[in-house]
């Protein structure tokens, strides 16, 4: 067991993000995280953009060509009057339809475990575009053991605030299962690194499984061509 | 000899009479006093069709509303549907009601008049004004009924451009509308895709679908079923085949609507009887709406013309015009578009929107998508939907901006 930690480990190059930039106050911080790994003037698609703040940032700090997906008709509506291109739809349906290669970077962000299909996503985000940045809040986090272990109840925290019945989020993982997936679908893992419970960037190096314990949210940025299992 | 001579003089007054008759009925129609300005085109500049015809001389009645600014850069085209018209906010001349799109556009509405211009065309073979099969043929001097060449969606917006030519306006702001509105939409950014800066078809598909063919040809089978329609001579015969466009206009309007909104309007009330009366009288209030609505679009518009846009919209494909790939027919695109659709619309389902969307993302054009929540069926973009109001402002707004409006 113990050995599949360190074997999953391999070969991820785990680092302590980038110095937050001055001046961002007004941005939420995981934003931040991926404003740091979206290269200048790239085409972005950003699944689950809500109300457009990640893609305005990204149009306004990176001159990004951004587009978006996005459920509630409210987000949609709010990104309209930014001026961004968003569509009305959901990442399980509506993926299959972008050709292969459409986006440098496609960005989606705590939206994985709430998808009816986590696999198949991952596979057409990688398939969409040449990098993909992926966030999501990590269910192998010590608060989330320890509520089911000493408490026996499922957790509700800072990032996963709803209760078990009403929350949209039918998929979890951990990062240790989510570095599995990657191997499965063949996804090379070029970045990676984990947020604290406020969103906040952990700078310091650590082992692996360090991460998947005291982690909130995983944040990688993969790209297709790893081996397949 | 003398009373044969005195018969054919008769008859002469006769058929001068009748033929008066016929003309002030025509020249009281809208089809010749359109009662808006009309842009007259000579024989020396036709409207090249995509039947191979050249229609010339004709004309094209239009309002607009709102002031073109010194740039020529805050144009925005009104396109209309089916039975609409040119006057999308001016009441109409035969049935005094409101502009048609009052509800969207005005004075501080999503289409501001007070910071664009407006403009709105009767499409080519229409019957408010623009020529089409009720207008007189300058060869013949009769209605060209079906002489008439036949129109598609590309002859609409074609002259739709050589309007705006004549009005000095190189390219839109923004071009909106819904239905056969929308086609329009998505035909002028994909034939001219220079002269639109922002798109919004709303309510509509690339393509007419099978089931939308199969409700336009039961209308045609009922026009053409009348006897008063005459082979489409009527205007001549003095007759006019009301029965059947009424009838035409009943199952049209049916699929205008949604279940949930006939239930919530009518459900199986009956029109002020207690009971039903054993006939085929209209017992039920469904069927009397249905009868009025058949009743009043006889009065304005013209059977003839109902036979030309529905076929208009059935030969519309999009794709097909682009070797079969959507795509295709917006790959130089550089136009910003907004596609909207309406939950209860089976008419022009959210699919169908759906697929335009997937389209202009396969050629990396920049497209937004909303699906208003709304039970009104696809008559909702005609109608007071907040949701969709909202959506049109932050979409229009935002493309102002872009444009420095």
């Amino acid at each position: 067991m113990s050995e599949s930690f360190t074997d999953a480990a391999s070969g991820v190059p785990w680092e302590a993000a980038e110095a937050l930039p001055r001046g961002e106050a007004t941005a939420r911080v995981d934003h931040i995280v991926v404003l740091g790994l979206v290269p200048p003037g790239a085409r972005v698609l950003d699944i689950g953009c809500g109300d457009g703040s990640l893609l305005a940032l990204l149009r306004d700090r990176r001159g990004v060509d951004g587009r978006g997906i996005e459920l509630s008709r409210e987000g949609v509506n709010a990104c309209l009057a930014r001026g961004l291109p968003v569509i009305q739809g959901d990442a399980d349906t509506d993926l299959a339809n972008y050709p292969d290669d459409a986006f440098d970077v496609v960005v989606l962000s705590q939206t994985i475990q709430a998808t009816r299909n986590p696999r198949i996503v991952l596979e057409h985000l990688l398939r969409i575009g040449r990098q993909v940045i992926i966030s999501f809040p990590n269910f192998g986090h010590w608060r989330v053991r320890a509520e089911l272990a000493l408490r026996g109840r499922m957790p509700v925290t800072e990032i996963m605030p709803e209760t078990w019945y009403e929350t949209p989020n039918i998929h979890h993982c951990t990062i240790r299962d989510f570095v599995g997936l990657c191997r499965d679908v063949g996804a090379r893992i070029e970045k990676a690194t984990a947020l604290d419970a406020r969103g906040r960037p952990m700078r310091f190096s650590m082992p692996w499984w360090f991460w998947n314990l005291i982690g909130a949210q995983g944040v990688f940025l993969l790209r297709r061509g790893g081996e397949r299992r | 000899m003398d009373s044969t001579l005195t018969q054919n003089a008769e008859r002469g007054a006769e058929t001068v009479q009748r033929e008066d008759a016929r003309r002030a009925v025509y020249e009281a129609s809208p089809a010749s006093d359109p009662r808006s300005p009309v842009m007259l085109f000579s024989a020396d500049e036709p409207l090249a069709m995509d039947s191979g015809a050249r229609l010339g001389p004709f004309q094209i009645a239009y309002q607009t509303a709102g002031t073109l600014n010194a740039a020529r850069s805050n144009a925005v085209l009104i396109c209309h549907a089916l039975t609409g018209d040119q006057h999308f906010a001016q009441p109409h001349p035969v049935t005094g009601k409101p502009g048609w799109w009052e509800t969207l556009v005005g004075p501080g509405k999503p289409v501001d008049t007070d910071r664009y211009f407006v403009v709105c065309s009767n499409v080519i073979g229409s019957c408010m004004g623009s020529t089409g099969p009720a207008s007189l043929n300058p060869e013949t001097g009769r209605p060209y009924g079906l002489d008439f060449p036949l129109v598609t969606i590309r002859d609409m917006v074609r002259a739709q451009a050589m309007l705006l030519d004549r009005l000095g306006i190189p390219d839109l702001f923004l071009c909106i509308g819904g239905s056969m509105g929308g086609m329009q939409v998505l035909q002028w950014a994909s034939l001219f895709p220079e002269r639109v800066f922002a798109a919004m078809p709303i309510a509509t598909g690339a393509r007419h679908s099978a089931q939308n063919i199969a409700f336009h040809e039961v209308g045609r089978q009922a026009i053409m079923a009348d006897p008063a329609w005459e082979e489409g001579r009527y205007l001549e015969a003095g007759t006019r085949p009301s029965k059947g466009l009424g009838v035409a206009r009943m199952g049209a309007h049916i699929t205008y609507l949604s279940e949930p909104a006939l239930h919530r309007k009518f459900g199986r009330r009956l029109q002020n009887r207690a009971a039903p009366t054993f006939s085929f009288n209209a017992d039920f209030q469904i069927e009397s709406y249905l009868r009025h609505q058949g009743l009043s679009f006889v009065e304005r518009f013209d059977a003839n013309a109902y036979l030309y846009l529905t076929r208009a919209m059935d030969y519309f494909d999009l794709a097909e015009d682009h070797g079969g790939v959507l795509g295709n027919a917006f790959r130089a695109s550089k136009t910003r578009f907004c596609v909207m659709s309406f939950t209860s619309d089976w008419l022009f389902p959210t699919a169908d929107s759906r697929a335009i969307v997937h389209a202009l993302n396969a050629v990396a054009a920049p497209v937004a998508f909303v699906e208003v929540e709304s039970d009104k069926g696809h008559d909702a973009f005609l109608l007071d939907e907040p949701a969709m109001f909202s959506a049109a402002k932050g979409f229009i707004e935002a493309a102002a901006r872009a444009r420095g409006l």
